[in-house]
């Protein structure tokens, strides 16, 4: 609601007669900043701190100090997870980052064929529910895997499993960063380059990966801390080996002790300080690349490394599309390993869930409610951030809680929700149950990398924009509406289409809040896996694919559109 | 041709608004639940013949899920009831005074441990699930490994690396077979079957059900789990025997509630008295061996003989009274030494 005012002031404010407002335009960009900063308390910090404040309570709530946190840290396997945790995202993400620049850098600056196709392949993890992964990848390497010889006598059920499954998770995240990073930049740098006859390595080096750091560091820390905070994988893949998120899943679901629960959230909050700090170190450093009077860079035919990145592209696609590709096939599979027999059967969801394909519908309209509001709030709240120069300390605080929701599992942000939202005290509470709360806790849940992505689109944007309008006495609103939006389209589509397809997959935070009429279709993924019927499991989890993939190919189609429209002007 | 359309569409009109005006005069009862997805549509009908005037709608996890969602909600409870869930569950939600204290008619007639034997009567007992071997003998066979006729038995080398069992710290399934072998071992004997069990274990599983289903997959020779989860992939084509050992098997039930402060208190207690007639156990008899009205037998297919024989001698209130101190004692012997094996 508080980003449809944002939306309608920005509407209004469009309107060609800006001169006579009576609230000048610091005025707006304070009140903006405000309204933002106190969205956001009440969709992220307040959940959280009503959840996280646990962690000095007893079971019966009243207040005992860090008895908790003694406790905890006394407890002899803390130091095994904490330690299999970070060794865990520190190598996921080792392997992740390199990948996804790599690929972003071909999507981008290469004249790769099939660019839209290798870009929503990679994505491809994203459109589907994390336990896919789970299911395809012992289908494939478990003890009775086709591939299971590949693992040279190791099993899929540890480590293996889990950095296996984390890399295909994470891989589209922190490619939608890259690709955001990457896509912009000054062709006149590269002409410049050119014509002093920098060799390549050189002019990657100096000119491509300083404009791409922001990007590279971002998905560093996004990866990082998903890999940390995913408790989805190391509960179905992860054998013996803990980590702190199942830590924390056995605390909450195993023992219902929300205090200790909570223990293990704020020590699950570390890495997402940190990145937030470093965050802000390189972001004092970083220029904006696509100053007022740049040129867009068309990148040149360069035959030999586009048939390299093509073939590095194909193969990392390859890989996640057969990965989910054994899942889909699965899916048509009578009783694996044991009956092969092809069947349609699993897709009669009727036999399996009582509501039959219900949850789908409920799942399909939430996340369209989610990617719309979300990128909405999300687009406007980041411009308001980067852009206006007003309220440093909001900003700075906004920009905080913009971060905070990735460096926090899923269960935690779900069990927030239930304890703020549903407290007899709550205004709000009525909201518990409905498809709001559900559509509200989605945004909230996949604020960061959303953020992150309209952040480095706008970074990437220069500043004299918005002193130009000012010396033509044109309010910062108008520019955004005229300039800003169009400019970055392609990015606030990718921020939909993300919106949307996690909207569709997730399951950690709303399987504490759908309702009975709100059932979710990735809830009744984990239900119908849990009831051992796999098979139908991998059936409506390819139904969810087939529709991500639908959404992201309607994306594509929408950019040429827009791009044919809106970012004509760039092309020389 | 085109009456006969028009005559069934009017039809289809009338008998629809008729649908909808029933439909207004019933009470919606929402009642949080862990049955099984394929039980909630007959337990609904069940129900709704019954009591007429109910609409149930249901809210259904896996047990743990829902105890922490129910337990999170204390302070502005959202259901009505609770059916179908784990009684250490309902205990839990009685030690927080969440239940209503009601005793359904006809509830004196049901055995001795389908009730609270002392205090205000909060919770009734429905039926028992019971914590099997899952056997996956096309495996066994390839690896010449013999049936095991015994706990003991899952401790033999052959075994190694080859079981699964859920986790108790995350699984109601997996506590109740620590505390089955701790009541009808002895405490010491009990942990030290544990620790040669814990040699061959090749993962302690997440979920109650799911190392049944590594057995059925083949992915494991032999998962300890829910009777009722391996019935059922054996019914569905998995070549699995499910073994009672023959020291005897730990064992759960399955339970209902009124939830305290309902606004719908005069209609979960009519709800409440089915669910204690021999109706209803007749349909809990059609997933669980044992129920709780005396008289009522019925053996689900491919569910193991003489389970009830095979029930050890349980006190639920010992297993809510030491959970803590078994699940500490348990994390100190097993978790410690986190090396994963295959």
């Amino acid at each position: 609601m508080a980003e449809a005012v944002a939306g309608g002031a920005i509407l209004t404010g469009a309107a060609p007669h800006p001169r006579r407002m009576s609230l000048s335009e610091a005025a707006v960009a304070r009140l903006l900043i405000l309204l933002l900063v106190a969205l956001l308390l009440g969709i992220i910090a307040l959940p959280l701190a009503s959840l996280l404040s646990k962690s000095v309570e007893d079971g019966s709530g009243a207040f005992v100090g860090l008895r908790n946190f003694a406790t905890y840290f006394s407890t002899p396997t803390l130091v095994a997870s904490l330690f299999n945790s970070v060794a865990v995202a520190a190598l996921a993400t080792a392997i992740v980052v390199p990948l996804a620049f790599t690929y972003a850098y071909a999507l981008t600056r290469s004249r790769m064929r099939l660019k839209g196709l290798f870009y929503a392949a990679a994505l491809l993890p994203v459109f589907a529910p994390s336990l896919l992964a789970a299911i395809s990848l012992t289908y494939i390497f478990g003890n009775q895997g086709f591939l299971r010889g590949a693992l040279f006598g190791n099993s899929i059920y540890g480590p293996i499993g889990i950095v296996i499954a984390e890399i295909l998770y994470a891989l589209p995240h922190a490619l939608v960063i890259n690709v955001a990073a990457l896509a912009l930049a000054d062709g006149r740098l590269y002409e410049a380059a050119e014509a002093l006859g920098t060799r390549p390595a050189r002019v990657f080096r100096t000119v491509t990966l300083p404009g791409a750091r922001y990007g590279l560091i971002s998905s560093a820390f996004v990866v990082f801390t998903l890999v940390v905070t995913d408790f989805g994988i190391p509960k179905v893949i992860g054998g013996q080996f803990n980590v702190l998120a199942t830590d924390a899943y056995k605390q909450v679901v195993g023992q219902q002790n929300f205090p200790m629960g909570a223990v293990v959230g704020i020590v699950l909050l570390a890495p997402a300080i940190l990145a937030f700090l470093v965050e802000r170190t390189v972001q004092r450093r970083q220029v904006a690349l696509l100053s007022a009077r740049a040129v867009p860079l068309e990148p040149k035919r360069r035959p030999l490394a586009d048939s390299l990145l093509t073939v590095f592209c194909g193969l990392v696609a390859g890989t996640v599309i057969g990965t989910y590709g054994v899942a889909v096939w699965a899916s048509f599979i009578t009783y694996w390993p044991y009956n092969l027999t092809p069947t349609l059967a699993n897709y009669d969801f009727e036999r399996f869930e009582p509501s039959g394909w219900d949850p789908y519908w409920t799942s399909l309209k939430m996340a369209a409610l989610t990617a719309l509001l979300g990128t909405g709030l999300v687009f406007t709240g980041a411009y308001l951030i980067e852009k206006t120069k007003q309220f440093g300390a909001g900003r700075f605080f906004a920009q905080f809680l913009a971060m905070l929701p990735m460096a926090v599992p899923g269960l935690v942000i779900g069990l927030g929700y239930v304890f703020f939202f549903n407290a007899p005290s709550n205004p709000l509470n009525w909201l518990y149950g409905t498809l709001a709360i559900l559509v509200i806790n989605s945004v909230a849940h996949f604020y960061t990398v959303a953020h992150m992505t309209a952040t480095t689109a706008l970074k990437n944007l220069d500043g004299e924009f918005e002193a130009v309008s000012a010396s033509l006495k044109i309010p910062f609103w108008v520019t955004f509406a005229r300039v800003t939006v169009p400019i970055s389209m392609p990015a606030i589509l990718d921020i939909a289409v993300y919106l949307f397809v996690n909207g569709m997959t997730t399951v950690s935070a709303v399987i504490f809040l759908y309702g009975a009429e709100t059932k979710l279709a990735s809830v009744a993924i984990v239900h119908m896996d849990e009831a051992g019927t796999t098979s139908a499991a991998a059936a409506m989890a390819s139904a969810i694919v087939l529709t991500a993939i639908g959404a992201k190919l309607a994306q594509l189609g929408l950019s040429r559109f827009v791009f044919a429209r809106l970012q004509r002007w760039r092309v020389r | 041709m085109r009456s006969w359309i028009t005559a069934a569409l009017t039809a289809g009109l009338v008998c629809g608004l008729a649908g909808a005006a029933a439909a207004q005069t019933k009470t919606r009862l929402t009642i949080y639940t862990a049955l099984e997805n394929d039980q909630l549509a007959p337990f609904k009908r069940s129900i709704e013949t019954k009591v007429p005037e109910a609409e149930v709608v249901w809210v259904r996890d896996s047990t743990g899920v829902i105890t922490a969602r129910f337990m999170a909600e204390k302070d502005n409870p959202r259901a009505d009831m609770v059916l179908g869930l784990a009684a250490s569950s309902l205990l839990v939600f009685d030690k927080a005074g969440l239940l209503e204290d009601y005793k359904p008619a006809g509830v004196d007639q049901l055995k001795d441990t389908f009730r609270p034997t002392k205090g205000p009567h909060t919770w009734t007992g429905m039926d028992a699930f019971l914590g099997v071997v899952c056997f996956n003998t096309a495996e066994a066979a390839k690896d010449k490994i013999a049936a095991p006729g015994s706990w003991a038995d899952l401790t033999k080398p052959e075994f190694r690396g080859k079981v699964v069992m859920p986790h108790p710290a995350s699984s109601g399934t997996g506590y109740l077979m620590v505390a089955g072998w701790l009541q009808s071992m002895g405490e010491e004997k009990g942990w030290a079957f544990m620790d040669g069990l814990h040699a061959n274990i090749a993962s302690y599983l997440h979920s109650g059900s799911a190392p049944c289903v590594q057995a059925a997959r083949g992915e494991r020779v032999a998962g300890l789990a829910l009777d009722m989860r391996g019935a059922s992939e054996k019914s569905k084509g998995a070549p699995i025997d499910v073994i009672l050992p023959k020291e005897g098997v730990g064992w759960e039930e399955e339970a209902f509630g009124i939830v305290k402060g309902t606004k719908n208190l005069a209609l979960a207690k009519k709800v409440a008295d089915w669910g204690a007639t021999r109706e209803a156990n007749e349909l809990y008899s059609k997933t669980y061996a044992i129920v709780a009205y005396p008289g009522v037998e019925n053996t689900p297919p491919n569910y193991p003989a003489g389970a009830e024989k095979a029930m050890i001698k349980n006190d639920l209130g010992w297993m809510a009274e030491n959970r803590e101190r078994v699940l500490a004692e348990w994390s100190k012997r097993y978790e410690a030494k986190a090396a994963p094996k295959n």
